[in-house]
């Protein structure tokens, strides 16, 4: 096992690698540079700027350069930012996106998961079609519709919520984003457990179970529980970048300090380290969490251990 | 074959919920393509006697009108226009590229096949999103660089599908007795292969233009896609978030018909799912 993911490690690294050569590349080719603005500046500043940043170099010496910083874990300096690296605005940024993404992913499984068993277990009653309406129309409606019709909702018409702001530590001001960011997975997983819930509860070491005289409690628990995981599981890496996905605009509606609007601004504003940083951090949480999910396949479901 | 189709017609039938979203479907791409008709006011023209005035079938502004003084009810069907156009073509192009690439893959096995699903397992690990994003933003705003960028991420699920459903095909006799009498690989993929899986492949198209249709109007939201002054269900929506506290029918016009295309087309999607008996994936 631990070789197996040894291995899947070191099969990360070209991934990674290609991705890091596609983001330098396109972004290069890309008509326009970091320093244009409405007013073009005199030449000779511009090009004491492009050399301060290397940019005069050829474009082959340039990217040795960026990946031999890189190999470091020094992303170099924004180009938009000023007077901050590209590490800085991560570092500052970073905790926000993820403490948004983790609840919402806590709140997706947690609710999602018990809300598939309770419709599989009352298959085809009032109260399965229930459940599954609500999981279409949570995986139908769009993450940027939800925000603001929750916060016109709860903010504006309710007044319970704040609609818009961040305070370190406040749960009030993540409640709306995190609840319109878990709802498209959450709604997924409680289908997804249905279906595979069904089909465990068909099987034959189900039927024994039932015949020993187990209570339904835990049959579910001890034995149906952990085999009709196995797609979930599966489902974990499309629900994060799902999550990720639905951060870039949750933030920027609920004006969170977070860092889903680099990835936008910094490829308008050509800022190509922020952008190559931002498309490393989000493929890296990716490609690990394809590797929690294999480690996890392999607790659920002993078949597939190699 | 057309006993089974009339008996997966009956079972569609019989789940209202399928029903009720064809027909809103129909009605709302009625309205989107007879909407110009049925209401005297442009798209783009500015009503500076009416700026930022509430929905109301008395007036001239059926659905209100935005803070320019623009018609929300034409804007909005424009904006429904250009997302059902998107969501077609863009799951027309991922058909026919999945199609052709999965069938190609499942019908050659061993070596070509291995190799093509290496490339699909390496293009869907990548976060093909983030690519989406760098290359409408480097390439300009273009719309059709829109449809051909969705296209390129649909099309991987699709292959998938198809592949899977090719291999199990390949070993039946009717291919078999195909290959005996002479036909070419690409005669029996045309003939034999797609016909024999083109349930789940209705089926998946069926649940991608939902999907398609969403991720366009992402991308309007961000400012990526459809550009002013031309209107996307997207495009109206940013705007009508920001107009919320004052004029929340700018967001709950354009909010509203998304959400219903969406939750049509994933209903509509299922219901054909479930009548023609094809397994989640």
């Amino acid at each position: 096992m631990f070789r197996y993911f040894l291995s899947r490690l070191t099969g990360a690294i070209p991934t990674l690698f290609i991705i890091v050569t596609a983001t330098f590349f396109l972004m290069r080719a890309a008509p326009g540079g970091p320093f244009d603005q409405e007013q073009a500046l005199p030449p000779e500043i511009m090009a004491n700027l492009e050399s301060a940043y290397g940019l005069d170099r050829p474009i082959w010496t340039q990217f040795g350069r960026y990946l031999g910083a890189l190999a470091h874990g020094d992303f170099g300096p924004s180009f938009k930012y000023k007077d901050f690296t590209v590490t800085e605005l991560i570092r500052q940024g970073f905790p926000v996106t993820l403490e948004l993404g983790l609840i919402a992913l806590s709140l997706a499984l947690s609710i999602g998961i018990p809300a598939g068993i309770f419709a599989a277990l009352h298959h085809n009653s009032a109260a399965d079609y229930a459940t599954m309406s609500l999981a279409v129309l949570g995986l139908a409606i769009p993450t940027f519709v939800v925000l603001p019709f929750l916060g016109l909702l709860f903010g504006i018409y309710l007044h319970w919520l704040p609609i818009a702001g961040w305070e370190p530590g406040s749960i009030r001001h993540l409640a709306l984003p995190t609840v319109a960011l878990a709802l498209p997975p959450l709604a997924y997983i409680a289908r997804l457990t249905r279906g595979s819930m069904l089909e465990v509860l068909r099987s034959e070491f189900i039927r024994t179970a039932f015949a020993k005289g187990l209570p339904l409690r835990t049959v579910i628990l001890r034995h149906a529980l952990r085999p009709a995981l196995v797609p979930v599981a599966s489902y974990l890496v499309p629900a994060v970048a799902s999550i990720m996905t639905g951060s870039l605009v949750v933030e920027s509606i609920a004006g969170l300090p977070g860092i889903g609007r680099y990835l936008v601004q910094g490829a308008l504003n050509r800022d190509y380290t922020l952008v190559l940083g931002m498309v490393i951090i989000y493929s890296t949480l990716l490609i690990g969490m394809g590797l929690l999910v294999d480690l996890l396949y392999a607790w659920l479901d002993p078949r597939v251990r190699p | 074959m057309s006993g089974l189709n009339k008996a997966a017609a009956r079972r569609l039938r019989s789940n209202p919920a399928a029903v009720f979203a064809l027909y809103a479907m129909l009605a709302l791409a009625a309205l989107a393509l007879l909407g110009p008709w049925l209401n005297p006011n442009s798209i783009e023209a500015l009503d500076w006697l009416h700026v930022a005035t509430r929905p109301g079938l008395q007036g001239a502004h059926w659905f209100g009108t935005d803070r320019l003084g623009r018609d929300l009810f034409m804007r909005t069907l424009a904006g429904a226009r250009v997302s059902i156009g998107v969501g077609l073509v863009a799951s027309v192009v991922s058909l026919v590229v999945g199609l052709s690439f999965g069938a190609i893959a499942g019908y050659r096995g061993g070596r070509i096949d291995h190799l093509m699903l290496r490339m699909i397992e390496i293009l869907s690990g990548l976060p093909l999103i983030f690519f989406v994003i760098v290359l409408t933003v480097v390439f300009g705003r273009n719309e059709y660089l829109l449809f051909v960028s969705i296209g390129a991420v649909g099309w991987l699920t699709m292959a998938r599908i198809v592949r899977g459903q090719t291999l199990s095909i390949r070993r039946r006799e009717y291919i078999e007795a195909a290959v005996a009498s002479g036909a070419s690989a690409s005669r029996i993929i045309v003939k034999h292969v797609i016909p024999n899986l083109i349930g789940p492949v209705i089926v998946y198209a069926t649940l991608s233009v939902p999907q398609i249709i969403l991720f366009e109007s992402f991308l309007s939201f961000l400012g990526l896609g459809v550009q002013e002054p031309h209107a996307s269900l997207g495009t109206l929506i940013a705007e009508g978030a920001g107009e919320m506290e004052s004029a929340p029918w700018i967001l709950l016009v354009p909010g509203g018909v998304l959400a219903l295309l969406l939750l049509c087309l994933n209903l509509f999607g299922d219901g054909l799912r479930d009548a023609l008996d094809v397994k989640e994936s």
